[in-house]
């Protein structure tokens, strides 16, 4: 079994050594971030809890699915979810621009079996930020 | 609209930085947990519960240090305690991970561990402040071995690929060179005259010595090749015996160099209160703490629980759990009261009786990611060629911090802490597959250690996002939110109360879990005493 498995490792690490030697670096490095798609964030963090797929996963508690979820209807949901977060998941309004939110709050809406074709724009996203005091 | 001033222009890294949070885990952590302050941890040995609880019931969620902690003092106190676990095993983060371990991620992952025997690897907390006083107590009443936990080693790395050309530097030439190019430079600024409207003239002549001893200047006040700074710094040949005795000696680093290499930014990781030395670890694995309470308590626990709903009413607490070996299946316990530990990232998705601040509070919180990778080398090469024992070496790769480790040295084989990283880095991460995250962190480790290639043999990669019994590393409060729902988090509501990291001002520590128990026990307990009414 032992072996097994460290042959099953070794074939793994093989494997996605070759998938990933293309376009898709496991790593946003500092060029590719400003260029960054809504698929690349996707990739590299959404799919962290929400799976490649989009249909989450269930332990003591789910990763709610983003494949066919009726909550995407409206683009304002998912984009207050990635500005502030809420309970198992992290905000990322310090560290996406509006128009990255809207990117991947946009890619998540016309992927994964949903079909919303009303983009998300940037200055939405930032009409949800809190307001700065004048 | 000051975001989208700046935003475009930034690279992700930049921004990272901009907050404190590139290559320096502790600065990173506390721009992460939104604490300026002192975490200093107010426990003292706690008088025991004082009269008794007669008999009456606490129903526990979770067999983490929080649970086992209310489990072993409550039942200490007279009540009768039972505790639902969703995992097989109790400890919940407090965690070790050894050969023969199976464990299974969100997504389906299963990872064996293959580490060979008495090797091991904490994907939790993993070293312990000398202040941290509640943990280390129960370790002492527990009979839990603790061994010294090495945090700054002055011969690990700091490493920027920007920086000399990618090569990982040693800390103590970064910290001689920085602190003796300072030093040189305020010297220069005492003597001729700059200082002399703000530091008096005694006070000049004793800055000059000082600046001397502490930075490692010559009579001359330079920082110089030579006996002095390498007496801080290190020599390029250290002195030995017989002919050829004599050392060589290095030469500093300018201060220009210095500053611009950036590598200072992780100095202060290890000077800051939470990992100043001494830092303890239990001897044999973090999960020492864990079993030991479970010596105590462990009879009371129900493994395989996980909770679906919990109600109370006037008479009491009533919880319905699935076993998760049964899907489907419905049980219920019920109990004069109840501490719940369950982490908040699950607890917002479970339906809970309580008033619409606390569950408001409860929904409130992000969780913070972090992902670890445990490699076992065939070898110490870290020991045998690099002289590193124990320590840590941080890097602005996206590995982040990886962690000699402080016990067995000497021996053949290790496990290395191959990667530890927060937030953006450790999301990505934790979107891969187990097996291409220790691909990766074998990958960018090589920038600094070459030995990986030949002497890696197996890994085990734990990201927190992807626990099934937490979904998450820790409650990320930030000021504004503790301000808003702290104190509704903490305050009892009717016959339930909460406990865990998550209740506590020191987030991701064990000390945290124990303290908010010790709270949530204490409040517990003066409603029973009070008559048993909520």
């Amino acid at each position: 079994m032992k072996h097994v498995t460290s042959m099953l490792v070794a074939c793994l690490v093989t494997f996605s050594a070759a998938a990933q030697a293309a376009d898709d670096p496991p790593f946003l490095d500092q060029k590719s971030a400003a260029t960054a798609d809504g698929h690349a964030f996707f990739t590299h963090i959404c799919q962290a809890c929400h799976m490649a797929d989009g249909k989450g996963a269930a332990g003591a508690g789910a990763y709610p699915a983003l494949a066919a979820n009726p909550r995407l209807a409206s683009a304002l949901y998912p984009a207050a979810m990635v500005l502030n977060g809420r309970a198992g998941m992290p905000a990322f309004g310090n560290v996406l621009s509006n128009q990255q939110i809207a990117d991947v709050v946009n890619y998540v809406r016309t992927h994964f079996g949903n079909d919303y074709h009303d983009p998300l724009t940037a200055a939405q996203v930032q009409a949800l930020r809190p307001q700065e005091k004048p | 609209m000051a975001e989208d001033t700046f935003m475009p222009t930034m690279t992700r890294r930049q921004m990272l930085r901009m907050i404190g949070m590139a290559g320096s885990g502790a600065l990173m952590y506390q721009a992460m947990t939104g604490l300026g302050f002192a975490k200093e941890s107010p426990y003292r040995p706690p008088p025991p519960l004082a009269g008794s609880g007669n008999g009456q019931s606490v129903l526990i969620l979770g067999a983490g240090l929080a649970g086992l902690v209310a489990a072993y003092e409550l039942g200490k106190a007279g009540y009768k305690v039972q505790v639902l676990e969703y995992n097989q095993r109790l400890g919940g983060r407090n965690w070790t991970l050894r050969g023969g371990d199976l464990y299974t991620e969100l997504g389906g992952h299963t990872q064996r561990c293959q580490f060979d025997e008495g090797q091991y690897f904490n994907p939790g907390p993993w070293r312990i402040p000398y202040h941290h006083h509640g943990v280390l107590d129960y370790c002492r009443q527990l009979g839990v071995a603790l061994e010294p936990f090495v945090q700054l080693n002055h011969n690990a790395y700091f490493h920027r690929r920007d920086a000399f050309g990618g090569k990982p530097q040693r800390i103590r030439e970064v910290k001689a060179d920085f602190n003796g190019g300072v030093a040189e430079l305020l010297a220069k600024a005492t003597s001729t005259g700059r200082l002399d409207d703000l530091v008096t003239k005694e006070d000049r002549e004793i800055l000059l010595e000082a600046m001397r001893e502490w930075g490692g200047l010559n009579r001359d006040f330079s920082y110089a090749a030579g006996p002095v700074s390498n007496d801080y710094r290190g020599y390029a040949r250290d002195a030995g015996g017989g002919a050829h005795g004599k050392p060589d000696f290095s030469t500093p680093v300018g201060l220009h160099d210095v500053l611009n290499a950036r590598l200072w930014g992780n100095l202060a990781a290890s000077d800051q209160y939470e990992y100043q030395t001494t830092m303890m670890q239990p001897v044999g694995g973090m999960d020492a703490i864990g079993k030991a309470f479970g010596r105590e308590v462990g009879s009371h626990v129900r493994y395989g629980a996980k909770v679906v709903d919990i109600a109370q009413d006037s008479a009491g607490v009533s919880v319905a759990y699935e076993d998760t070996k049964a899907p489907g299946s419905r049980h219920v316990a019920k109990a004069d009261w109840c501490v719940c530990t369950i982490p908040l990232s699950i607890l917002s998705q479970i339906p809970v009786q309580v008033g619409a601040a606390m569950a408001a509070a409860i929904s409130a919180v992000p969780y913070a990611a972090s992902n670890k990778v445990g490699i076992q080398f065939s070898r110490r090469f870290w020991e045998e060629d690099d002289a590193i024992y124990g320590g840590v070496s941080f890097s602005d790769l996206p590995i982040g911090m990886m962690s000699y480790p402080s016990h067995g040295f000497g021996t053949k084989k290790g496990v290395l802490l191959a990667s530890y990283t927060f937030f953006v880095e450790a999301l990505e991460f934790t979107a891969l597959d187990p097996a291409e995250r220790i691909r990766a962190a074998l990958e960018y480790g090589k920038q600094i250690h070459p030995q990986y290639a030949d002497t890696y043999e197996n890994g085990m990669a734990v990201a927190w996002h992807r626990s099934p019994f937490t979904l998450g590393c820790f409650g990320n409060w930030s000021d504004q939110m503790r301000e808003k729902h702290y104190a509704d988090l903490c305050a009892m509501d009717g016959r339930i109360v909460l406990a865990g990291e998550h209740a506590s001002y020191l987030p991701a520590w064990q000390e945290g879990a124990i303290l908010s128990s010790l709270s949530a026990i204490d409040q517990v307990h003066r409603r029973a005493l009070a008559g048993g009414r909520a």
